[in-house]
């Protein structure tokens, strides 16, 4: 019963609780991401190769300014831009999305090796150090608190950041006007261009803006938890970011409870050496838990109705 | 035709409008003028033009000439919001409504209320709803799902939002073709009392009672051009039809009294699940001899599709049994039940009726391809009679179509709709269901499918007739089933008046003559 007994060990620990939420704010943004892709009525699953590019141009630009913040900025510039690939090939040409998204995940993975080596003279697939990290930041005070504010309030900004971005997210999506407008397009994109509203320009918007949240959750892995950059270094955190998604029905709330579980079950994997269990069988918890999740909540969640269809004006 | 008028009452004028599609011209210098205050019917068969007009006006689609004035001024028309704030409003044909919203947020969509930071104010829009309807009484719960309201009121949620974008012009493409009587003549109530409060209202219909009840003006298109103007108490529906079609109609069907013979289908008690897995039939029971029509009327989704599909063995019944004549075909194969003499025209004319891509020959021998006459030992097909026995069918059916290889998809409703229908009637069927015959179907389609349908029942078929057109279902059926939530509610002679059978349709009503034949 050993393996029992060192999870619930485990589990009295802050540092547990406070690797989870780190984990969780790394899944959340792209996961929000998704929610505001899908809600606008693209369904994306690029994520993984937008986060995976944020996260390599977070460590060049930072090797080449010396500049975590811009950094960050390059990261999220960078995502963008690979999302508005996926942009113009699904709402002005109208391809199959997932195709779109599969190839950018593809195109992604290709681009970060290729770059690695060329930049930095690698001859063969190898890795790059940041000069800067993300800080962390204690909020005084409340860091001193005993236990949770290990877990709080002393992480890294980026999460704070996350945070912060899961409350707008959710604050614009169901009490502002232009959530109002985002939601109706996902829905019935006919309804809302009759009400005279511009379906592409809110489609756009959608899609890059979970471009610039899968990159800023790149730079968020590669500069404030890595201090690298490893080919392939996302290792399915964009997919995972999308079962969250799903597992969330397309709310922000429901996305970050999904996170964190799922950061929950990355949490007791990096604590493998504590457990005595095949650190392998641990690898698979984030993985397992998605799976089970999927596969228990999936059917009952419904997607917004146009999600995934392109829009043509006119056609019924 | 056209009339002397001021132009200063004149709510629209469009002059010259020409759309060509590849290989159509949907409009082809079409002109319409609407005055202040009138209720204008646009009239024409499918593919008239119409709805190509009525988008252009709204600014959906571009014209490729023509000009449009609103008021007098010319409006030249980019996109719907131009259309908005020119004060016209359109009520399409599919709802535009979103059904996760609110009505509130239905209504105001587009044209929120907000306050400072961009947040939607849920207390203004309520309130401006709340007046609205009030000054128009048309009642609504701002915070009803759309989802959960029933078609009638879906369709006032599309009214108030015109309303409330301050339309002067409303546009109604079809407004009745999903609504039961009842919520027709609420419809015309309210519109009445719209033109009285001073707007102007297009109509766009192609059931002519309706145009000569509701319109004070008409406007007649037939592919692509307009074929006249008329002043509605002027005119009458055989005019009207003359003009869309281009020839004499026959708009009433002429029959003789049924000779019912013996009892050809039997249904006892069935019971049957719709695909989202709850009870559809609930307990059916009727008998249809030789040589009637029993015409089942009802509210779309109130069983009778699944009523057919139990009877025509491609759904399953979960309860209850099937006879033709003394034999039990309860869930038998549809393959069975067809050859045991069972024709069905389904409802999903392009779904479940044809295999678009394949030729209209192939189409028409359907279901029979393995039979002797088409096949050898049933698997070499026969060209050269499936040819033959095409260009009769193409004959006698006066199927339009370049020739008998053209893939069905290419046809107009229509023609598709012909080759179901001889398809069905060529076997001289013992037992016809017809589902929807004539959906989305010409006029002089229409006349010539009810004509087939009386001359089958006049051979001695029995023939169970679903339609949700109400007057079809009066003018063909010999009795009338009303269906209501899965049950039979009542069976009535033909004549029955029209009130009863909608109220009877609603639930309402009771069905005192249930046990009638």
């Amino acid at each position: 019963m050993s393996f029992f007994s060192d999870i619930l060990r485990l589990i009295g620990t802050p540092d547990l609780w406070h690797a989870s939420l780190q984990y969780a704010a790394l899944l959340l943004l792209p996961a929000l991401g998704g929610v505001i892709s899908e809600r606008s009525g693209v369904v994306n699953i690029a994520m993984e190769g937008m986060m995976l590019t944020g996260a390599f141009f977070a460590v060049a630009v930072d090797l080449a300014v010396h500049n975590v913040f811009i950094a960050v900025l390059g990261a999220m510039i960078a995502g963008g831009l690979m999302a508005s690939i996926h942009a113009v090939v699904s709402i002005r040409y109208r391809a199959d999305q997932i195709v779109s998204g599969v190839a950018i995940n593809i195109f992604a993975a290709g681009i970060t090796v290729f770059l690695l080596n060329r930049f930095y003279g690698l001859a063969d697939v190898g890795q790059v150090a940041s000069s800067n990290a993300l800080p962390n930041w204690n909020v005084p005070l409340l860091g001193q608190i005993p236990f949770l504010g290990r877990v709080f309030f002393q992480q890294n900004v980026m999460v704070y950041v996350a945070i912060i971005v899961l409350v707008l997210t959710q604050v614009v999506l169901f009490r502002t006007r232009l959530g109002l407008r985002l939601r109706s397009v996902g829905e019935h994109p006919q309804a809302a261009d009759t009400a005279g509203i511009n379906v592409y320009v809110l489609r756009y918007g959608a899609v890059i803006t979970s471009g610039l949240l899968s990159g800023l959750a790149g730079a968020f892995l590669s500069i404030g938890i890595a201090n690298t950059f490893v080919p392939g270094m996302t290792d399915g955190r964009g997919y995972i970011a999308l079962a969250a998604m799903i597992f969330g029905k397309w709310t922000p709330i429901g996305a970050f409870i999904a996170t964190l579980i799922f950061g929950f079950g990355q949490a007791i994997y990096d604590a493998n050496s504590s457990i005595h269990i095949s650190p392998y069988l641990l690898s698979m918890t984030p993985y397992l838990l998605t799976l089970v999740v999927l596969a228990a909540v999936v059917r009952r969640s419904s997607p917004p109705a146009a999600d995934g269809i392109p829009y043509v004006p006119g056609a019924e | 035709m056209t009339d002397q008028v001021n132009p200063e009452r004149l709510a629209v004028e469009m002059r010259g409008i020409v759309k060509i599609f590849p290989g159509v011209v949907a409009n082809d210098h079409v002109d319409l003028i609407v005055r202040q205050g009138e209720i204008h019917a646009l009239v024409g068969e499918n593919g008239a033009g119409k709805s190509t007009l009525m988008n252009i006006l709204y600014g959906l689609i571009h014209a490729d000439a023509g000009e449009i004035l609103i008021e007098g001024k010319p409006a030249p028309m980019q996109g719907p919001r131009d259309a908005i704030r020119q004060g016209i409003g359109m009520v399409h044909q599919h709802f535009m409504l979103i059904p996760v919203f609110t009505v509130g947020e239905n209504v105001v969509l587009g044209s929120e209320p907000v306050r400072p930071g961009g947040f939607y104010d849920y207390a203004r829009a309520r309130t401006a709803i709340a007046a609205l309807t009030r000054q128009y009484g048309l009642a609504l719960d701002p915070d009803a799902r759309v989802e959960d309201l029933p078609v009638g009121l879906q369709q006032r949620v599309e009214i108030v939002k015109v309303l409330y974008r301050g339309a002067r012009i409303l546009i109604l493409d079809e407004p009745t073709g999903v609504l039961t009587p009842q919520e027709s003549l609420e419809l015309f109530r309210v519109l009445r009392g719209l033109v009285q409060r001073g707007k102007t209202i297009i109509f766009i219909s192609h059931k002519l009672k309706e145009v000569l009840e509701i319109s004070d003006r008409i406007t007649v298109m037939r592919r692509g051009k307009v074929v006249g103007h008329l002043i509605t108490k002027d005119t009458d529906e055989q005019e009207i039809a003359r003009l869309m079609v281009g020839r004499d109609v026959l708009l009433r069907v002429e029959k003789t009294p049924a000779k019912p013979g013996p009892i050809a289908l039997r249904v006892e008690n069935l019971y049957a699940n719709s695909d989202q897995g709850v009870p559809a039939l609930r307990g059916v029971s009727f008998e249809l001899r030789q040589g009637e029509i029993l015409g089942i009327a009802g509210v779309e989704g109130n069983g009778q599709s699944e009523l057919v599909e139990a009877l025509a063995g491609t759904r399953r019944s979960s309860g209850g049994r099937v006879f033709l004549a003394d034999h039990e075909v309860s869930n038998l194969t549809a393959a069975t039940i067809r050859l045991a003499g069972v024709s069905h025209i389904p409802e999903d004319r392009r779904g479940a009726g044809l295999v678009l891509n394949y030729s209209v020959a192939d189409n028409l021998i359907l279901g029979r391809q393995r039979t002797p006459i088409f096949a050898w030992d049933g698997l070499v097909l026969r060209l050269k009679a499936i040819f033959n026995w095409a260009q009769r069918l193409i004959k006698e059916f006066d199927i339009r179509t370049p020739s008998s290889t053209t893939p069905a998809r290419t046809l107009s409703g229509g023609n598709q709709q012909k080759i179901i229908v001889a398809r069905e009637m060529a076997t001289q069927p013992r037992v016809l269901l017809a589902a929807q015959p004539t959906r989305g179907v010409d006029i002089g389609a229409i006349e010539f499918i009810h004509r087939r349908l009386i001359a089958e029942r006049d051979g001695g078929a029995a023939i169970l007739l679903v339609s949700a057109e109400l007057d079809e279902v009066r003018s063909l059926s010999d009795r009338i089933a009303v269906m209501y939530e899965g049950r039979i509610v009542s069976i009535e002679p033909p004549d029955a008046p029209e009130e009863r059978l909608g109220l009877l349709m609603t639930g309402g009503g009771s069905g005192d003559r249930r046990k009638a034949g």
